[in-house]
């Protein structure tokens, strides 16, 4: 059976391939190839934040009763994400890769340690509060399309 | 359990690490002053009071100032337990590691006995503490990562390698006891169960972070430390049951699994920019595989005291030292970055821009220092064997590099806080 931390984390795994490809593109100097591989990489992390704020979390807060716990860590992070991905963008429209793989390389950080918080804890909590539940979830979140 | 108490924001202010790591260099640039001043009679051996001193300046000053720093700011993230009453902890432990570290080092250079002793009473106070707040978050912690579980065996290898020591000023009243067996027993504990598995432990977290690279794995984060353990203590038994020379060499072959292993690694990674931690990582690992290499090579040929010096060089300067020097070269701008986001989002404004890491540390002056440490390392390798000017070249390179290691954080500090004094002025 297909858990949380399966398919979740396997979609960490892609945005990290999307992510490396868009670095790379930048660092290649060719906006348009740079262009593309942003936006690929842009869209896998608004898809997986929206499995997550749409239907993951407010799942866990419902069976743990609380909006004020890891969730909320999770949220807040998420939201400092978008900003980056926001300066990215930025970046991007200015042609300046120096300001792009400043922003990118503080992303990875803070990205990597909020998915190995997720993966190392919220998933597995998950997985034992949202037991029953499980497979409806991450029907649903497979439903949402890309 | 009570799920929605497990906080995993648990970061402690940038006043808790930053002070450690500011004075990493600085030890550093010491080391590289008192070989400056010494010359060569400092590498006539092992044995010499300046040779002891340069040793403790690495491990005690410039890797275990730099430990327990990143120590006060990881285990909470990563075990998710906060360290009881964080600041004044920060602040005690930091005066009176550096109180103790000056101490002790100063009087090993210069043969005081009575300075020996306050300074080894200090950094053994300051480790006991350390020792139990890190256990006591590892114990409490619902986390068994590899990583944790490494971190927690490291500081228990401290702990060994630091109660030798004591016994050993204590039984000789101050008088150093260079050349005694049990001398051997704390360097191995100080080297493989405290440096070699606190950095086997960070490895597995940064080295797939920072690169992309696939994980190390499983069984390797799951064995190579209670291994190491193990075998160190069936080695320190030799001691008294002499007759295992296998056990060495298992030790050996420990540590050259984890620097080939994390060299594979990085070949295989997916973020495949230029990137001077990486290349810092990389000449950390060189280093360590040949580290092995001396130890091997003194085993079969053991009356050649210049690969006992180039085996604590490769180790402490070319694999210690390079991990630690490009790691900070990543944690101190996050850090940075971080607080100030965090900072300008309790001020209710995402307006302001906040430097990224590449602005708060450049690449540039990074990769520039990142060749002078290069150098410095090369140099002092040739030195062992062509000393006179070589050295004296390689000290002042080596005092370079460390010089401006420190600089390039200062740099991101002032930064910090010119952008914090704006934040408060609104």
């Amino acid at each position: 059976m297909t858990t949380f931390s399966d398919y979740m984390g396997g979609d960490h795994q892609r945005c990290d391939q999307l992510f490396a490809d868009a670095e790379a593109a930048v660092e290649g100097g060719d906006w348009q190839k740079a262009g593309d591989a942003h936006r690929a990489f842009i869209d896998g992390m608004q898809h997986h934040f929206g499995m997550e704020e749409e239907v993951l979390f407010p799942a866990f807060e419902a069976a743990s009763g609380s909006t004020m716990g890891p969730t909320a860590v999770m949220r807040h992070e998420h939201e400092q994400m978008r900003a980056l991905f926001a300066e990215m963008d930025q970046a991007l429209a200015q042609q300046r890769a120096d300001d792009y793989l400043g922003a990118s390389e503080t992303l990875l950080i803070l990205m990597q340690q909020h998915n190995a918080k997720e993966e190392q804890m919220l998933y597995p909590m998950s997985e034992q509060v949202l037991a029953a539940e499980q497979e409806e979830l991450l029907q649903r979140m497979q439903a949402r399309g890309e | 359990m009570n799920y929605t108490a497990l906080s995993l924001s648990q970061t402690p202010p940038p006043s808790v690490p930053l002070p450690y790591f500011l004075l990493t260099p600085l030890f550093a640039a010491t080391a590289a002053l008192l070989l400056l001043l010494e010359g060569p009679q400092a590498l006539a051996t092992r044995w010499s009071p300046t040779m002891l001193a340069l040793t403790h300046l690495m491990t005690i000053g410039v890797l275990g100032t730099t430990m327990l720093g990143a120590l006060q700011q990881l285990v909470p993230v990563l075990v998710g337990v906060p360290l009881p009453a964080q600041r004044p902890v920060a602040w005690g432990l930091f005066l009176l590691w550096l109180a103790g570290s000056v101490l002790l080092i100063s009087a090993m250079a210069a043969g005081w006995p009575t300075l020996l002793r306050f300074g080894g009473g200090a950094l053994t106070l300051a480790v006991a503490v350390l020792t139990a707040l890190v256990l006591r978050s590892v114990w409490r912690s619902s986390s068994r990562h590899a990583t944790v579980r490494a971190m927690g065996l490291a500081v228990i290898g401290f702990a060994i390698a630091v109660t030798i020591a004591l016994y050993l000023l204590l039984r000789f009243a101050g008088q150093l006891p260079l050349a005694h067996p049990l001398t051997t027993l704390h360097i191995g504990w100080a080297s493989l169960g405290w440096l070699f598995l606190l950095l086997t432990g960070v490895a597995y977290q940064v080295v797939p972070m920072f690169q992309i690279t696939p994980e190390y794995p499983a069984q390797l984060r799951r064995w190579l430390a209670p291994v190491m353990v193990l075998l160190l203590l069936l080695w320190s038994l030799q001691h008294w049951w002499p007759g295992f020379s296998l056990l060495g060499w298992s030790l050996a072959a420990g540590v050259a699994l984890f620097a080939l292993q994390t060299l594979r690694l990085q070949t295989k990674r997916r973020r495949r920019l230029n990137d001077v931690t990486l290349d810092f990582w990389r000449l950390a690992m060189i280093s360590l595989l040949l580290a092995v290499v001396a130890w091997a090579a003194g085993q079969l040929f053991p009356s050649s005291p210049g690969l006992e010096l180039a085996l604590g060089l490769l180790f402490f300067v070319g694999f210690a030292l390079s991990a630690v020097n490009g790691m900070l070269y990543k944690i101190v701008p996050f850090l940075i970055w971080l607080h100030l986001n965090n900072r300008l989002q309790q001020a209710g404004s995402w307006q302001g821009r906040v430097p990224n890491m590449k602005q708060v540390i450049p690449e540039r002056p990074a990769r520039r220092q990142f060749y002078l440490h290069l150098a410095a390392l090369a140099l002092l390798l040739v030195a062992l064997y062509l000393p006179g000017m070589v050295l004296q070249a390689a000290a002042v390179v080596w005092l370079l590099s460390s010089l401006s290691l420190g600089w390039n954080l200062l740099q991101a500090l002032r930064l910090y806080w010119r952008i914090s004094a704006n934040l408060r002025e609104g």
